[in-house]
């Protein structure tokens, strides 16, 4: 049975994507093509000082996106140190400089790893007015260099690959602002409250007293899914029942994290004008997505384990109106979308169920990957691929009639080094260094043993793939990890996007070389089982060590 | 100042006043929006679902689960039991958590095997036929639903407590139990603190 309600939820969502698919892809196309800008738009160009008719080179547009960035940043560490002099502080004191640093880095980096619990440290005015505002433009800015991307492959012969003041502007007004808006009024209806109320007591009819705690939390849970963040309101994130209370409420939430990502490569096949480009994309996406579902939901309803055999299946740190199947669809969704919400606790998954999540991660998050990032980093293992196949018959690649030539080769080479890098050194120095490891052994680590290691590599996979779930045993709230794992999140999230601009930049310069018998068409099912294959090759041979030494060994032993 | 130099500054500027803007924008003026449409028109579910009780307090949250337990942590007979809750000291809604145990951990091995004796006995049933969300504490620590198999296991004891006909349990326990939404999405359920206020109102 288990497999029949696993089935029919999947294909909920995946009807429901498919419908959406071809107008949802084709809006986003028109608003980042169109040549109008709204009323509003252009009263907003000229607060700002943009000219929204100048497009800007490679360069140009990685200053904008680094600079938005940077004050991004700034502005919320400077809420959180400021945070005892806010309104709606709910009397909580300013959070320490490094978790400020990991968490302005965090929200930034359109990650939302969280070393804190929000209860106990963040009020109502860093929630609304820095995080989740950085939910909705961090999300923006992953779009746009998608799309600047895309433009690479699009455009002939120009130095410039748009303007990165309209995309933020016209993806925050024309896409994310109003989904948001709707989905905040779905959610509410399922009971998602939104409220300034602060903790309130009740007595409960055995004569005790219970906290209710209240918030702005519907407005923020949208966002933070649609744009793929997933920094929960509360601690327990999806899983607490004002963020998700009912299992129509979580496929609502897994539809929110997906649709964005999903409809993306028909975005893609639209503006580069062929769409079988876009459903060759998509097909990858599903495919390790499906799979990815299928091995998560079985092996954590065969719930293998000391722990849960004992118990009698694997329901600790899952809710009881979820089930296993709505707490794997929403796993499979926010580690494969880089939101990073999680609806059930993955510290407590299944030796090898807890594992999913990571790889899903370390695939580099393209199944079907964040808001915009997804996209970008398909199309860089796109090249790959086609360079790969050029290597094979012997023929300069290329890619949508672009040459992959030595510069184009390079750069994809350069992102692909950058998260396993980040992800290897980080968990490697955190027991390298001796005064690290003792503080990493004895605070951080929350279950002893091989899981304690699993802990600290999925902390690292996470933030340096700008995830942000976690192993959520893991004591991350230290000054080793606030300042390492902040670190990683930032080079994770900006120094990919310097290679993505400027392969966009090199891309656009070029002019379209004619198709011939000999090009590899990009469009057919051995380009979608080949480039399947070079994801999932990248990943096992950079991470399978390590995976053999946390959650290998764990769910084999 | 040489022209790259002004084109940083240029763009540094640029950046200050559209994060202003947007966070006047996102930050504030949608947060607004959302809590007056949310006050407006949903003011129930907005303001956190709460259940009153028939005087009129407020008891708790329908979405917020509770313990039913003496003041030193013993669990009531005559209320239905929910599952465990690592939340503070268990249902605490400041402090939402998950026990975070992995499947090995020699600590929850012990909790699962004690929980698994205590529930058996405060029942009357074998341990065999004590289901799983009765041993394991939730996501959230805070999950309002037990499993219907949990509440069958207890209508015997509840029924006993409260002095009781079996049958009168049994049928509200029926009542309050909710299946998947939409027939096939999540699992079974009964909210306990429902249930429970619903026991006591049968007396009244």
């Amino acid at each position: 049975m288990t497999w029949v309600y696993a089935l029919l939820a999947l294909a909920t969502v995946a009807i429901i994507l498919g419908v959406l698919y071809r107008p949802f892809g084709d809006y986003m196309a028109w608003v980042y093509t169109s040549r109008k800008d709204w009323k509003v738009e252009r009263g907003i160009y000229k607060i700002i000082g943009v000219d929204s008719k100048t497009e800007q080179t490679w360069q140009a547009y990685l200053r904008s996106v680094l600079a938005f960035s940077a004050i991004g940043l700034l502005i919320v560490y400077g809420l959180q140190r400021l945070q005892q002099w806010l309104p709606y502080s709910l009397g909580l004191e300013a959070p320490s400089e490094h978790l400020s640093f990991n968490t302005a880095a965090s929200f930034v980096g359109n990650t939302n790893w969280q070393s804190y619990s929000p209860e106990l440290t963040v009020g109502y005015t860093v929630q609304f007015a820095g995080l989740a505002v950085q939910n909705f433009v961090s999300a923006a800015v992953g779009i746009a260099v998608a799309i600047a991307l895309v433009r690479g492959f699009a455009y002939r012969r120009s130095g410039t690959i748009g303007n990165f003041w309209v995309d933020l502007i016209r993806g925050t007004l024309r896409i994310l602002l109003p989904i948001a808006v709707v989905g905040a009024i779905v959610l509410m209806i399922g009971g998602v409250i939104q409220n300034f109320n602060g903790f309130t007591s009740v007595t409960t009819i055995t004569g005790a007293t219970q906290t209710i705690p209240g918030g702005p939390t519907a407005s923020q849970e949208v966002i933070k899914l649609l744009g793929t963040n997933g920094g929960g309101f509360f601690n327990a994130n999806s899983s607490h029942p004002f963020e998700n209370p009912t299992a129509w409420t979580n496929v609502f939430e897994v539809l929110l994290m997906l649709v964005i990502p999903f409809s993306l490569p028909r975005t893609f096949g639209r503006m580069v004008g062929d769409n079988r480009q876009g459903y060759a994309i998509l097909s990858v996406m599903a495919i390790l997505y499906v799979a990815s579902f299928s091995i998560l939901t079985a092996l954590e309803s065969a719930g293998m384990g000391t722990a849960p055999e004992l118990a009698g299946g694997a329901m600790e740190g899952k809710e009881q109106r979820l089930g296993i199947i709505g707490s794997t669809l929403f796993t499979t969704t926010s580690t494969g979308t880089s939101t990073g919400a999680v609806a059930a606790m993955h510290d407590s998954y299944t030796g090898l169920g807890g594992m999913m999540p990571m790889l899903n991660m370390m695939l580099g998050e393209v199944t079907p990957g964040g808001v915009g990032s997804g996209i970008y980093a398909i199309l860089i293992l796109a090249v790959i691929a086609v360079f790969i196949s050029g290597l094979l018959i012997g023929r300069t690649p290329e890619y949508l009639g672009k040459k992959i030539g030595p510069r184009e080769i390079k750069l994809a080479a350069l992102y692909i080094l950058v998260m396993p890098t980040l992800v290897l050194a980080g968990t490697a120095l955190s027991f390298a260094i001796p005064g690290v490891r003792e503080e990493v052994e004895n605070t951080s680590i929350w279950n002893p043993g091989i899981h304690g290691m699993s802990e600290v590599l999925y902390a690292f996979t996470s933030a340096a793939n700008n995830n942000g779930s976690a192993f959520a045993g893991l004591t991350a709230n230290t000054p080793w990890l606030n300042t390492t794992l902040g670190l990683a999140i930032l080079l994770g999230r900006f120094v990919p996007i310097v290679f993505v601009l400027a392969l966009a930049g090199s891309l656009a310069a070029q002019d379209k070389v004619p198709s011939t018998s000999g090009t590899l068409p990009t469009h057919r099912p051995m380009f979608i089982g080949l480039l399947t294959v070079v994801t999932i090759l990248v990943t096992a041979l950079t991470f399978f060590p390590v995976l053999a030494l946390g959650p290998l060994a764990e769910g084999l032993m | 100042m040489n022209t790259q130099a002004r084109g940083v500054g240029r763009t540094i500027w640029v950046a200050t006043r559209a994060m202003a803007l947007l966070t006047l924008v996102l930050g504030v003026g949608y947060t607004l929006v959302i809590t007056g449409i949310g006050q407006v028109a949903l003011p129930a579910q907005a303001n956190g679902s709460i259940i009153t009780n028939q005087d009129g307090d407020p008891v708790g949250s329908s979405l917020i689960g509770q313990s039913f337990t003496d003041a030193d942590g013993n669990p009531l007979p005559e209320y239905f039991q929910s599952r465990p809750s690592a939340a503070g000291d268990g249902y605490d809604g400041g402090a939402s958590s998950g026990s975070n145990y992995g499947p090995e951990n020699e600590d929850l091995i012990a909790a699962i095997t004690e929980r698994k004796a205590q529930v058996a006995e405060f029942n009357g049933v074998t341990e065999a036929e004590v289901p799983v969300d009765a041993v394991t504490a939730s996501s959230s620590g805070l999950d309002p639903h037990i499993s219907p198999a949990y509440a069958q296991i207890q209508i015997d004891r509840v029924a006993d407590a409260r002095g009781i006909p079996v049958e009168q349990v049994r049928e509200l326990v029926a009542a309050h139990t909710q299946g998947p939404d939409a027939g096939y999405l999540g699992e079974s359920r009964v909210n306990v603190l429902e249930l429970n206020l619903a026991l006591d109102e049968l007396e009244d």
